[in-house]
């Protein structure tokens, strides 16, 4: 059952994010250029994105269980440190450099263009670097 | 944009909303896919079965789309080699370190109304702009 939600839940997510254009890195590249001829759609996107989850994520969190009555894995550490900066400055630089994230990366595998391979080869490299460096402990 | 361009993207959006709440009503589960990812690198396991399900689902959505429309994935790559490796290695490591990328901070942080969420979001954003800015210069 969870696995199947899973696969369901990440075919809908990559529907929405070729749908939205957020697989396209020249659309992000445009909403990054704000001093540039700004494409803003990504505010579209991170807004539709953003006000189903204030309604449904709220009602989920508000009755504290899943649907089965399992539990919620909610993000519990809210502190703001400086690793967690740190890691979103480097995220960004990447980010408007190429115009990809993690979750159109991802989406484009199977294009088997040699360039965004090698920015997902690259991407898992930097996530293993990180796991056997700072990440040790985690 | 007009009020018809600006459709597909609030549309996709909405869909990526919708993905990550089935995720959290049916699993109990954030749907950040750097987390998704880096936790899969970790090790083979059958509790990560669900990562790798929803990963397969990221991939198998595309397909699937790609094959009704696939002007949503006939695009121009705007980088080449050197900077996918140099991009792909700063969002990989900065996604882990920042304990999250667009959909962990931004989808699923800011309507929970993190804080943390909110900072992350705000500085890979501004840093994305930043350095798409600088880039332009040369």
């Amino acid at each position: 059952m969870h696995g199947l939600v899973a696969l369901l839940s990440g075919i809908i997510f990559s529907l929405g994010l070729g749908i939205s254009g957020m697989v396209n890195p020249n659309v992000v590249i445009g909403f990054l250029d704000i001093f540039g001829t700004w494409n803003p759609a990504l505010v579209f996107v991170m807004g539709g994105a953003v006000m189903v989850n204030l309604g449904l994520f709220n009602m989920i969190i508000k009755r504290k269980k899943t649907y089965s009555g399992g539990k919620l894995h909610l993000p519990t550490n809210s502190k703001l440190d400086k690793s967690l900066i740190i890691g979103s400055v480097l995220f960004g630089m990447g980010w408007g450099i190429a115009g990809i994230c993690p979750g159109p990366a991802v989406a484009n595998i199977f294009l088997l263009n040699p360039i965004t391979l090698t920015f997902v080869g690259s991407m898992l490299g930097g996530m293993l670097i990180y796991k056997f460096t700072l990440g040790k402990n985690h | 944009m007009d009020l018809m361009s600006s459709m597909p993207p609030l549309a996709g959006g909405i869909l990526i909303g919708l993905a990550a709440s089935i995720m959290l009503f049916f699993n109990g589960r954030i749907t950040g896919v750097s987390g998704l990812i880096g936790m899969s690198l970790t090790k083979i396991t059958r509790a990560n079965d669900w990562r790798y399900l929803f990963i397969a689902g990221l991939i198998l959505g595309s397909v699937l789309l790609n094959f009704v429309n696939p002007t949503f994935y006939d695009y121009q790559l705007p980088f080449g080699f050197g900077k996918a490796i140099v991009a792909g290695l700063l969002v990989g490591f900065g996604t882990r370190l920042g304990r999250g990328c667009t959909s962990g901070h931004g989808v699923c942080g800011l309507p929970r109304l993190s804080k943390r969420s909110l900072v992350v979001t705000l500085t890979f954003m501004g840093v994305a702009i930043i350095t798409r800015f600088i880039m332009k210069q040369f």
